[in-house]
């Protein structure tokens, strides 16, 4: 079983790309202290993402001629490798790079893809993505926001969508919504549509969280006109379109790095204070071996992605075991750091440690919960 | 090559001889010249042997499978251990014994000692061969022992990817297996594989068992003298899976798995056993973290990438 995952190599040529974007990204983040930097998944910084899409290291797998650099998943393998490896702040582009232009290019009219994917590919069209809801997270096909088809071919959207990253900094929602039936009806009748994000009527307000920072928003939609080119594929078609997405959104390196800008900042202080004994290195290989079988799985399902398949089952095989790692690293190093009660430990790596700490339960849950994963997994064993 | 040419009769070959009833009658104490003597006569213990020295001059990554199959069939004899010895002994122009060859590379139990005639110490590149003079485990059914006077801690990074590869091969049966069993166990009207609970712990042992491929891979990746970086990721990635697969393939069959009749034992008991020969995940783990902290300054991701 799941024997197509193998070890793969990055080929020479993408990781030919690495040190050019190191220059890049160790220019961007030079000022940023490490707390910052832990954040890179949720760290904003639009001018960043248009300085890496000026440098072509957006829109890689999207075709040259929608202003793609016409590479593919490999490539973005590395420049996501180093982002988040760095700590570099990348929510800007982030869903717009990995989900939002592959979407489009896979089911957009030839109109949505002259028009969207350039402007991904330059940093310059920040997405969400706007499928959860008060009371549809998971169940994603009990979505209740709804557009109506008007006379004239427009949409009407009401409704309400929920824990939608960075909605308040983007241009464009892409909303999981129903056109038709009722939530009775469950996969059937839910579509795809592209919403404005500066449209009358769309209300964007954040959500704090317990880190104090606030990544998500609640977006309302109180009789949100939208054009009839809003469509993304066919009506109707949504869940399968969605289903398609979140192997994009599951597969990738960034499911095992959350937590290893804490890693390094921990190696550190480690080697800052002089301990070696044998436990503390004994925990130091293990956090190195974990991450390194989970970077070679990470590879490995990025190969059939580049083999034009949909790894479903395999992405969601990785991605709980990463996100389990990525979440146990932050009570791993702070037991170690609180078990050592009389070593100074620096302000910023406490602040770092409590960071990831306290945003380490949102790693299982974006793009899909522990739970959720496990049944698709159960499902590829042959157990549903 | 197309390596199923090589693995289709090398998995016949095991099917063939090395029954569950076979594999039992030599954990008991039976004998095991009929056994090997079809291993050594299919040619197969030559595999990673050069070719100018006779052997079929395979890396121990194109090996891989034919090792994790031992594994995966709990062949009760040291065959992945001979096919690395008579390489490397072959390489040393030392002419290797006819008879199974386990590895010894420190004081505790070694896998297939007690059913070696030989024992492999010394270097990958003064490789020592001496008649096995040991000391059984006294754990029933155990082909390991412990071997005394000899030196062989240079060979544990092979010795550590060649368990490796053995246990990646159980995980894998174990869990198809296990699988197995839970869409046939009806209780409570229905295949206990229905159970969300159970199919949580399923999808665990699947996660577990592909990581221990991956691991293991790792561990082979450079072929028979590998990286002591790669050989640390490999057993403890193993290792670690190893635990855990053992235990929720326990949990799912239930009292049954724990019965001596039942095949699941042959290889849970091995999974056990190879997680303890040649370092377990904490000794590797510690040899990776003194390598990590040589270089404390260098990024996570570039140490594991071998940057």
């Amino acid at each position: 079983m799941f024997e197509t995952l193998t070890l793969s190599a990055l080929p020479p040529e993408d990781e030919a790309i690495r040190p050019a974007l190191r220059a890049l990204i160790d220019e961007a983040i030079a000022e940023l202290p490490v707390s910052r930097r832990a954040r890179s998944w949720q760290g904003f910084d639009a001018s960043f993402s248009r300085k890496l899409g000026q440098a072509g290291y957006l829109g890689l797998s999207l075709p040259k001629e929608y202003g793609g650099m016409g590479r593919g998943p490999f490539t973005r393998f590395v420049v996501v490798e180093e982002l988040l490896s760095a700590g570099a702040p990348v929510a800007g582009h982030w869903i717009a790079d990995r989900q939002s232009g592959p979407l489009i290019l896979h089911y957009g009219t030839e109109e949505q893809r002259r028009f969207y994917l350039p402007r991904i590919s330059k940093g310059e069209a920040l997405f969400c993505i706007g499928m959860s809801e008060p009371g549809s997270g998971s169940d994603l096909a009990s979505v209740r926001t709804r557009a109506e088809q008007q006379a004239d071919g427009s949409w009407l959207l009401n409704g309400q969508k929920i824990w939608t990253t960075n909605a308040m900094h983007g241009d464009y929602m892409i909303a999981l919504v129903r056109t038709s039936g009722t939530s009775a009806d469950r996969q059937q009748g839910l579509s795809q549509l592209i919403v404005d994000l500066k449209a009358p009527g769309v209300i964007i307000r954040p959500i704090v969280d317990l880190t104090g920072d606030a990544h998500f928003a609640e977006v309302f939609f109180e009789d949100v006109r939208l054009a009839p080119d809003a469509l993304i594929g066919s009506e109707g078609q949504g869940w399968k379109q969605v289903t398609a997405e979140l192997a994009f959104e599951r597969s990738g390196p960034e499911r095992i790095y959350s937590s290893v800008v804490l890693i390094d900042a921990w190696v550190r202080h480690l080697e800052a204070v002089g301990r070696k004994d044998s436990a503390t290195l004994r925990l130091v290989g293990s956090l190195m071996a974990q991450q390194a079988v989970l970077r070679e799985m990470s590879l490995a399902v990025t190969a059939r992605l580049v083999a034009g398949e949909s790894p479903v089952v395999e992405a969601s095989l990785m991605k709980d075991l990463g996100t389990s790692f990525e979440q146990a690293v932050p009570q791993l190093i702070g037991d170690d750091l609180a078990a050592n009660p009389d070593e100074p430990v620096d302000p910023e790596l406490y602040r770092t440690l409590l960071y990831v700490t306290y945003a380490a339960p949102s790693f299982s849950l974006r793009g899909g919960t522990r739970e959720i994963l496990r049944g698709i997994i159960a499902r590829g064993l042959g157990l549903r | 090559m197309d390596m199923s040419e090589l693995i289709d009769p090398f998995a016949r070959l095991i099917e063939d001889i090395c029954t569950p009833a076979a594999i039992r009658e030599i954990e008991q104490g039976g004998d095991t010249a009929a056994m090997w003597k079809a291993f050594l006569e299919s040619g197969f213990l030559d595999a990673l042997v050069a070719e100018e020295s006779g052997g079929a001059g395979l890396s121990l990554s194109d090996a891989a499978s034919l090792i994790a199959l031992l594994g995966r069939h709990a062949v009760p004899l040291p065959v992945g251990d001979t096919m690395v010895a008579r390489a490397l002994l072959a390489a040393a122009g030392v002419e290797a014994p006819e008879g199974p060859i386990a590895i010894a590379t420190g004081a505790g139990a070694a896998p297939f000692a007690a059913v070696a005639t030989h024992i492999l110490s010394g270097a990958p590149d003064a490789p020592v061969v001496t008649p096995a003079n040991v000391e059984p485990t006294g754990v029933p059914h155990d082909g390991g022992a412990y071997v005394s006077g000899l030196d062989g801690k240079a060979l544990r990074p092979i010795a550590a990817a060649l368990r490796a590869l053995l246990i990646s091969g159980a995980a894998e049966r174990v869990m198809e297996m296990t699988v197995a069993y839970a869409n046939e166990r009806v209780q409570f009207g229905k295949p206990i594989g229905k159970q969300q609970a159970v199919q949580q712990q399923l999808s665990v042992l699947a996660e577990q068992a592909v990581a221990a491929r991956i691991a293991a891979a790792i561990g082979a990746r450079a072929g028979l003298r590998p990286k002591l970086v790669d050989a640390a990721i490999a057993k403890h990635g193993t290792s670690l899976a190893a635990g855990q697969i053992a235990a929720i393939a326990h949990a799912v069959h239930g009292a049954i798995g724990i019965s001596e009749e039942y095949d699941l034992q042959l290889l849970t008991r091995r999974l056990h056993g190879w997680r303890l020969a040649d370092g377990s995940e904490g000794y590797w783990a510690g040899v990776l973290g003194e390598l990590r902290m040589a270089e404390p300054a260098k990024p996570t991701a570039d140490f594991i990438r071998g940057a």
